[in-house]
């Protein structure tokens, strides 16, 4: 399966890159950050992450789809 | 209605589109501003990044709850993406409502909702130089 995936801020610092698509086994999204924090190091515990799947808040366990785009969304900041 | 911008906001046009409100008898405005410290530590500039879609539909949600929950009339909000150096406004929120108890209380939800739900990144410029990401 394809999908795109969406980074921010320190995520896209440590892939370097704004976004990806990617060819991946993950089931879901926490899943999929497990496989992508192998390869980039990430360090930010997936508990502490939000993710969003097509531009809809969502759960790390919900099921990904062929063409899905994956946001994970780290600590906020704003105001 | 809410809108991300990489210019700096002028707060004078911000508060003009509120009106007219002719069922409104009151406005609170909120700014945040960019300080020069923070945790103890001198900052001399930010920048603030957006993932905008999600920022969008997540403000909307907020502005519904802020309807339900205290009946305000308006709510506009204007947050600054880019860099910003200290003493810029980063975050403009106008609530209108008919009375001056419910303008308080939904502007200070929207606002305290914004912060901890919208996805917007902060990354912070030491005088040093040395720049770190909030929240992690």
């Amino acid at each position: 399966m394809t999908v795109t995936v969406h980074y921010f801020a320190m995520l896209r610092d440590a892939t370097r890159h704004d976004r990806e698509t990617r060819t991946t086994t993950a089931a879901t999204p926490g899943d999929l950050y497990a496989e992508l924090a192998q390869r980039y190091g990430f360090t930010l515990p997936v508990g502490i992450l939000r993710v969003a799947v097509n531009n809809a808040f969502t759960s790390m366990d919900t099921r990904l789809r062929e063409g899905d785009e994956v946001t994970f969304i780290p600590p906020v900041a704003g105001g | 209605m809410f809108e991300l911008s990489d210019k700096p906001l002028h707060t004078g046009a911000l508060r003009a589109a509120m009106t007219p409100a002719p069922a409104a008898g009151a406005l609170v405005v909120f700014e945040g501003w960019v300080r020069d410290h923070n945790e103890g530590q001198p900052v001399a500039s930010l920048t603030y990044e957006a993932a905008e879609a999600l920022c969008r539909s997540e403000a909307e949600k907020i502005f519904a709850e802020a309807r339900e929950k205290f009946g305000i009339s308006g709510v506009r909000v204007a947050h600054r993406i880019g860099h910003l150096p200290v003493g810029e406004v980063a975050v403009w929120v106008g609530v209108t409502a008919a009375h001056r108890d419910a303008a308080f209380q939904g502007c200070r939800y929207v606002i305290d909702e914004l912060k901890t739900r919208l996805p917007i990144w902060k990354k912070e410029f030491a005088t040093g130089g040395d720049a770190r990401w909030i929240g992690t």
